[in-house]
């Protein structure tokens, strides 16, 4: 206030702060006791918890509190504690032969919630995110497996991959380059083409593919099986269906037995360990084709 | 003709008398009310009433419904690990709230109904904070004795004797506390395992807070602030104050009959002086729970517990008057009587020689209570919206499905091609099975011809129909693969229905989906 003088408000006889607002003037009463004593002890807390959590920062880092609590560690904590609470069921994956866990529906629930998080990281990639593939790139919901679609080969599968050369156990097959390497003449490769069309039920040339036929049997039917069945031993993936892997036009036909594409997959086992694997294998034989 | 010296002048003032003066300060210090014991025909009933509201909430968590081997056999309980309410023979999923939120909404309406016609029943004779109090009031005079004892007893220093009185109240004042905290979890647990559990330290720490917290809420509140709860914490008394007309039933002070009220009648009629029948004797306000006076008119304290009525009552059959000086009237009653009194003027002095003939009945223009009043148009729209709601939560009672299914059609992808060409949509079938045993319904796709489908999990070969068990009260997920024959599949999307039905019951739920195919 400008002056010394103290203005007393007539009604109540207290003591205004000296402002006012259009007539209006604040009054100065005192805070109330309770919430006075309220204030002093969120002082005396406030000290109190400086000095159990860390509080004052420094150059480099801040006092650390004598508790020693720290939002990392209590992270770290309860990570622990989750992946405690998940030992049993992963224990449990751990001990079961994989053709056991369709039996157990705790354990299914487990890992293909498991192997679906799993898949989401390492497999959507090339299998793409709801496993429905793409060109050169299986589609894992369908029924054709080109290495065997039960649990124990969908799982060796992603254990050792697909032409992974470092992998001893790798699944192995190359098929040659007919047209590349000169083993067959562009007339007899369009020939086969047209007769592999003939297996799968499309439409096709009767001529060429009759010419195709004695072909298929001597260079194709060693992988492909005699009627284009397929041999998932050996990777020979079916030709007497509508899936391809590469297209099933004439073309595309012809093209994939000139010069091959073949895909490699890596092996998983050593990196996403034994209890992972199987539990990616249960979610994939899951998704509908397993067999 | 009248006994006066029957009926002493009680010493007692309205403890809201200061604020009713002009320049005294709306917050006064606490001034205990030492309520006087009532006897009469609403003393009885409010008995009656708290005997029947503590008697349910105390027993009700023990009444046993044998529901089967799959479900809880506690009549009433609140299973919130489960998310299931069971209310007798009704159970409550979560999603069926409806029924719980259609009976709060008639719990309202029926709150304004009642308001609307008998005023602050609620207040009076069934709030938790007037029945607990009651009982606290009970416990207290057992052991301090009746008004003028308490009032003694607390003037006088601390003793021997003060200690034994004090001690033993506040122990039982605690014991109910307890028993009122501890019934209250009973309603959300098996009770007796709950009440063992309790006992030997194994209950969850959650019970154990809340009987702490119930039983501080219950000493405090009820125990120790009594009134102050209703007068200065209830937002209640203002809003259900609002619900009130002027033909609602409210506890009134007959100053039409009552004034001029005097002492020593007997005197003053020798004076010529013409009394009212108020003798004066301050009974109304001694028994008075929130230490009011009801001759003030009405006020806002006044939770219509009616213990002045009972009190005034045995007053006036003691003199020799007609009971009724202070009753339950309507306002439009009171208005209309008071009229009467003072000869039509709004501002007039009161006359009792105009409201009694000769032979000291009231005159024929006095108007008293008649229950016609009840039924007026705002009381009947209240009814019929109560009964309606009413009968429509029964009748959804009654027909509610104890069956539902959900389908998620699998969107990543929308479809797959099999190797010998048909066409695969995967969907997700949850079937909920509502009953407390175990049931097999059958699922059945409806339309696409040609169709089959498979289930992971269940066995067999494909089919358009399966059996599929379902654990009691639970919810079954299944993937289900359709598929199509190549010759059969119509491009884009045809629209098909899976229908589950349940052979026992004959209950059956359509859901209807779509399989999608290429465009071409």
């Amino acid at each position: 206030m400008a002056d010394d003088r103290k203005d007393i408000d007539e009604v109540s006889g207290v003591e205004t702060t000296g402002h006012e607002w259009d007539g209006i003037k604040e009054l100065n009463n005192p805070l109330p006791r309770w919430w006075l004593w309220t204030f002093y002890a969120t002082i005396v807390w406030t000290i109190g918890y400086t000095i159990l959590y860390p509080a004052w920062p420094g150059i480099t880092g801040a006092t650390a509190g004598v508790l020693g609590w720290s939002s990392r560690g209590q992270l770290a904590q309860e990570m622990e504690a989750a992946k405690a609470e998940q030992s049993v069921y992963i224990d449990r994956i751990a001990q079961t032969d994989i053709t056991e866990i369709p039996t157990d529906p705790e354990l299914v629930q487990f890992a293909v919630a498991g192997g679906s998080s799993a898949f989401k990281v390492y497999c959507v990639q090339c299998h793409g995110s709801g496993a429905q593939g793409g060109e050169g790139y299986p589609n894992l919901n369908d029924d054709e497996w080109i290495w065997g679609g039960t649990l124990e080969e969908i799982a060796w599968t992603i254990r050792h991959g697909v032409r992974h050369e470092p992998d001893f156990d790798t699944r192995f097959n190359e098929m040659p380059a007919y047209g590349r390497d000169q083993i067959l003449d562009s007339g007899q490769i369009a020939d086969v083409a047209w007769y592999v069309r003939q297996l799968s039920g499309q439409e096709y040339d009767a001529e060429a593919a009759a010419r195709g036929a004695e072909t298929f049997e001597i260079e194709c039917s060693a992988c492909h099986g005699v009627d284009g069945e397929g041999i998932p031993e050996l990777g020979g993936p079916a030709l007497n269906d509508a899936i391809w892997l590469y297209g099933g036009s004439h073309a595309e036909i012809v093209a994939q037995i000139n010069n091959p594409q073949m895909g490699v997959m890596p092996a998983w086992g050593e990196r996403l360990g034994e209890t992972t694997v199987k539990q990616l294998a249960v979610y994939v034989h899951q998704l509908g084709g397993g067999q | 003709m009248l006994d006066q010296t029957a009926v002493e002048k009680l010493d007692v003032e309205a403890v809201n008398k200061g604020a009713k003066q002009k320049g005294e300060p709306l917050y006064a210090a606490h001034q205990k009310v030492y309520p006087k014991r009532a006897e009469g025909f609403y003393r009885r009933l409010k008995w009656i009433i708290m005997a029947i509201t503590l008697g349910i909430y105390y027993i009700t968590p023990w009444l046993r419904w044998d529901r089967g081997p799959y479900a809880p056999d506690q009549a009433v309980l609140i299973d919130f690990p489960n998310r299931r309410f069971y209310f007798f023979f009704v159970e409550i999923w979560p999603q069926e709230f409806i029924f719980i939120a259609g009976l709060l909404v008639m719990a309202g309406i029926g709150l304004f109904l009642i308001t609307s016609v008998v005023g602050r029943a609620w207040c009076g004779y069934t709030c938790p904070q007037t029945v607990w109090t009651d009982l606290f009031l009970v416990v207290e005079r057992f052991f301090e004795g009746d008004r003028n004892a308490r009032i003694k007893l607390d003037k006088a220093p601390w003793s021997g004797e003060k200690l034994a009185r004090k001690v033993p109240k506040h122990i039982v004042w605690l014991l109910i506390s307890v028993a009122t905290g501890g019934a209250w979890i009973f309603y959300f647990a098996d009770a007796p395992t709950l009440a063992v559990d309790f006992a030997t330290g194994q209950a969850p720490l959650a019970a154990y807070l809340t009987v702490a917290v119930l039983t501080a809420t219950t000493y405090v509140l009820g125990a120790i602030m009594r009134e102050q709860v209703c007068i200065y914490m209830c937002p209640w008394p203002r809003i259900q104050a609002a619900m009130l007309d002027e033909n609602s039933l409210v506890v009134t002070y007959n100053d039409w009959r009552g004034e001029p009220r005097m002492r020593g009648q007997k005197k003053a009629r020798a004076q010529g002086l013409v009394p009212g029948d108020c003798v004066d004797c301050n009974a109304c306000v001694a028994v008075c729970p929130t230490g009011i006076d009801i001759r003030d008119g009405q006020q806002l304290e006044c939770i219509t517990c009616a213990l002045c009525i009972d009190a005034c009552d045995a007053v006036m059959d003691k003199v020799g008057h007609e009971r009724g000086l202070i009753s339950y009237a309507t306002l439009a009653d009171y208005n209309h009587n008071m009229r009467v009194a003072t000869g039509g003027e709004a501002t007039g002095a009161i006359d009792p020689s105009r409201v009694r003939d000769d032979k000291g009945n009231f005159v024929d223009a006095i108007r008293g209570f008649r229950w016609r009043e009840m039924l007026r148009v705002r009381t009947i729209i209240y009814f019929a919206a109560w009964g309606l709601i009413g009968l429509g939560l029964l009748v959804a009672l009654g027909t509610r499905d104890r069956l539902e299914v959900n389908v998620q059609h699998d969107r990543n992808p929308v479809f797959t091609q099999l190797s010998d060409g048909s066409i695969r949509n995967g969907y997700t079938v949850k079937i909920l099975n509502m009953v407390a045993e175990p049931r097999t319904f059958t699922l059945t796709l409806d339309g696409l011809p040609g169709a089959t489908m498979a289930i992971n999990g269940i066995d067999g070969e494909p089919a358009r129909s399966f059996d599929i068990p379902v654990e009691p009260d639970k919810l079954r997920p299944l993937r289900v693969f359709v598929s199509q024959s190549p010759d059969q599949v119509q491009p884009g999307s045809t629209p098909f229905s899976f229908t589950v039905e349940e052979a026992g019951s004959g209950e059956v739920d359509v859901y209807n989906a779509n399989f999608e195919a290429p465009e071409e």
